[in-house]
């Protein structure tokens, strides 16, 4: 028996493939920024800005993209654990580092003085 | 005798149970997924998830469900429309430092004081987390007495939205109902 | 569906590269500990992406105990560093 299969491309399985490569994108373009923001800002509290905020969500979108990539699945139900113990926990450790270094007597940069 | 137990009437047993099923469903969905992986899924499996909810729920209920009359279903469901309005929040506070990192927006930081009338702990520790999560702001230290706040801000736009037009203190005070 | 998968790893791991600068120039013991935090981060990220470039997906069980495990390893050292004892009698 001669059976000729002709692949037709699933329209909806791209659309998800496109919509998790673009939140993906978004999320690796947040964590380059963030340590970037790590290298080039002149304090350490300032530095906690960029990779308190910008890591911690980066990091989300990441996990939001393979969640999408991968449909309603078990393996989603874990990806969802993993993003929502990190929105509790990045600001708590941020917080325990700045109150670390504001009670050791670290100064504050304020605009005006050489890069520290 | 039931006060030596340490709560009143049978809320200890309805709180045991509450634990339980929290922690036995918990582990269900976190392993039923190898019933087609592995081979054989039988009671054995089911066996260990029992002892070690058992085991969790007869140690730590106390910590999970509180001692009661305190209104938590209101709050809860503030707290999860207040949980909505927070992660807008956090995209904007990324989308902030980017332009900051860039070189979009001047750079200024400074440290501000202020005092709010929030007393509890559980409303305490969600203000000073939703300061974190705003753009511009990072909490330092809070003093629980007089709900003094020490925060550190990275412009004067940020630490006037804090301590000028005063929106978050409204959420969080009509949420825990400590206005 | 592989390569952008691969691209992403490569340019998060282009950026452990980054911070490894700050954590071996940063003036003081505060600035290295917020590059650990920062590269335990991403070593999680990473590991989600190599389950999904190889196809097996089990190493989000490992990814979820370290991100566990290196959250209390930095309050740990923040609580040490601004007390000079863990638990204090």
């Amino acid at each position: 028996m001669l059976t000729i299969d002709i692949i037709t491309p699933d329209p909806l399985l791209t659309l998800i493939n496109i919509l998790a490569t673009i939140v993906m994108s978004m999320g690796a373009f947040f964590m380059v920024v963030g340590s970037v923001g790590l290298l080039k800002f002149p304090d350490f509290y300032t530095r906690l800005h960029a990779t308190g905020k910008c890591d911690t969500m980066g990091q989300i979108l990441i996990i939001v993209g393979c969640m999408i990539y991968q449909g309603f699945d078990f393996i989603t139900v874990k990806l969802f654990f993993v993003s929502a113990f990190y929105l509790f926990a990045g600001p708590a450790a941020t917080h325990a580092l700045m109150k670390a270094a504001y009670f050791t007597g670290l100064k504050v940069w304020k605009k005006g003085d050489p890069k520290m | 005798m039931t006060e030596a137990m340490g709560k009143t009437g049978n809320g200890k047993a309805f709180s045991i149970l509450l634990t339980f099923i929290i922690a036995f469903s918990l582990w269900l969905l976190f392993s039923y997924w190898n019933k087609y992986l592995v081979g054989h899924y039988d009671l054995f499996r089911l066996a260990r998830g029992i002892i070690v909810a058992v085991i969790i729920a007869l140690t730590m209920h106390q910590l999970l469900i509180p001692a009661g009359g305190q209104k938590r279903l209101v709050k809860l469901r503030r707290w999860c429309l207040y949980a909505l309005w927070e992660l807008w929040q956090i995209v904007l506070a990324a989308v902030d430092v980017a332009m900051r990192v860039l070189g979009l927006r001047p750079l200024d930081p400074r440290i501000i004081e202020f005092e709010t009338t929030l007393r509890s702990d559980l409303a305490l520790t969600t203000f000073g987390d939703s300061i974190t999560l705003t753009p511009g702001t990072i909490t330092i230290n809070i003093e629980p007495e007089r709900g003094k706040y020490v925060v550190h801000a990275i412009a004067q736009e940020p630490a006037d939205a804090l301590t000028v037009d005063q929106t978050m203190q409204k959420k969080v005070g009509y949420v825990f109902m400590e206005e | 569906m592989i390569a952008p998968f691969v691209i992403i790893a490569i340019l998060v791991g282009f950026t452990v590269l980054l911070c490894t600068y700050r954590a071996v120039f940063g003036p003081g013991t505060l600035n290295r500990i917020v590059a650990a935090n920062v590269i335990g981060t991403k070593a999680i990220v990473l590991l989600i992406l190599a389950g999904y470039i190889i196809e097996r997906p089990h190493f989000i069980d490992i990814g979820l105990m370290y991100a566990v495990l290196s959250f209390i390893g930095t309050i740990i050292m923040s609580k040490y560093l601004e007390r000079g004892d863990l638990c204090s009698r």
